[in-house]
């Protein structure tokens, strides 16, 4: 396998698709009904990225207490960012919870018979 | 907001607000950087991937291909398909940089993520185009990419000493910081009806290879913010002028 060449060839694809469009559409008139479609990119992409890591940890539905700790933390991250309106809070606390749970594991052990 | 916004400013105001973002991609850079050493790629080419690619996921799937032998061929074609939703994000952006000169067109598009998407927007968003907002945009780019080389580097340097970097989980922290944005961009029922609906379709469509899932989820979630704005008559409220709404074009600059 030839590393340069994969590498560049990644490069120009990422980058084609990145930059034409940008060029291109800020020089036509977009129609509103599209403009205002386009404002709901961000959040659909966010929340087709997060849920399946949430719902579907490794790729399967939860079935067992280490699977729901992503679900957890991520419930935790999104009441700090709800109420603070802090995203460095947010990212702060949903770390630091994902971390606690997962050491904390072991102790649940006798109480769940895991 | 009083102050007099300037090229300054703005570029200090993007790389602030990008800063959670750098916190959340973090352990994804070294997770990247250990796992294409051990995937097979030498560590000049995880760190050149990082530096002309520029684009997570994409280099996260292309490493995990090297580690199976498949052609190059093959992997630059996953990475376009990877990548299609930056072409999503750039026709978002694109209205609101019809001002800005060509020349720094090319640089902008070169760092677009899906971080430094979701910040410029929201800002945009709020606030119109700016005058300066390539500079606020650049200032994004330039923590993120600077986060993402550092990281990287870091994880080439103890990849060999991290024997399953995947196991560790810590990739978590990128769904913390989108869930944060999440929750700060849903404020009507059309955007909140987009993000369910392109969550459940993005759990459908989770077994479909090479991120379709997510572009089709991406598609369906627009779509359904669509239908819910009208469903939820919110262009009347608009032209109530109870939404803060600010067009592309509105406020006159330029």
């Amino acid at each position: 396998m030839n590393e340069a060449l994969m590498i560049g060839g990644m490069a120009l694809v990422t980058f084609l698709i990145r930059y034409p469009v940008l060029a291109l559409v800020g020089k036509i008139d977009m129609p509103k009904r599209i403009f205002d479609a386009l404002r709901y990119v961000a959040p659909s992409v966010l929340a087709a990225i997060v849920i399946p890591v949430v719902l579907l940890p490794s790729n399967k539905p939860i079935q067992q207490l280490p699977d729901a700790i992503p679900l957890v933390a991520t419930l935790l991250a999104a009441l700090v960012m709800w109420r603070s309106k802090s995203l460095l809070a947010t990212v702060i606390v949903g770390i630091a919870a994902f971390v606690i749970l997962r050491a904390a594991l072991p102790l649940f052990g006798p109480v769940f018979g895991q | 907001m009083t102050a007099v916004s300037t090229p300054r400013s703005e570029f200090l105001a993007g790389m602030r607000d990008t800063i959670p973002m750098d916190v959340g991609s973090l352990p994804f850079g070294i997770i990247f950087g250990a796992v294409a050493v051990n995937a097979g790629l030498s560590p000049f080419g995880a760190q050149s991937m990082s530096l002309f690619v520029f684009a997570g996921s994409a280099q996260f799937i292309a490493a995990g291909l090297v580690a199976q032998n498949v052609s190059a061929l093959f992997i630059v074609v996953t990475t376009f398909v990877v990548n299609l939703r930056h072409a999503l994000y750039s026709a978002t952006l694109a209205p609101y940089l019809r001002h800005v000169k060509a020349r720094w067109l090319p640089l902008m598009g070169f760092t677009l993520t899906d971080e430094t998407f979701v910040i410029v927007f929201k800002r945009f968003e709020e606030r119109g185009a700016l005058p300066y907002g390539q500079w606020y945009f650049l200032g994004s780019s330039a923590v993120m990419y600077a986060n993402w080389q550092l990281c990287t580097l870091a994880g080439i340097v103890a990849g060999r000493t991290i024997p399953n970097p995947l196991d560790w989980g810590l990739d978590f922290a990128a769904t913390v910081t989108f869930t944060g944005m999440i929750v700060s961009m849903v404020r009507n029922r059309s955007t909140g009806l987009a993000v369910i609906v392109a969550g459940v379709v993005a759990l459908i469509a989770n077994p479909l290879p090479n991120r379709l899932g997510l572009m089709l989820a991406a598609l369906a979630g627009v779509v359904a913010g669509v239908i819910g704005k009208s469903l939820f008559r919110e262009d009347q409220v608009e032209r109530l002028g109870v939404s803060s709404d600010v067009g592309p074009v509105a406020r006159g600059q330029q």
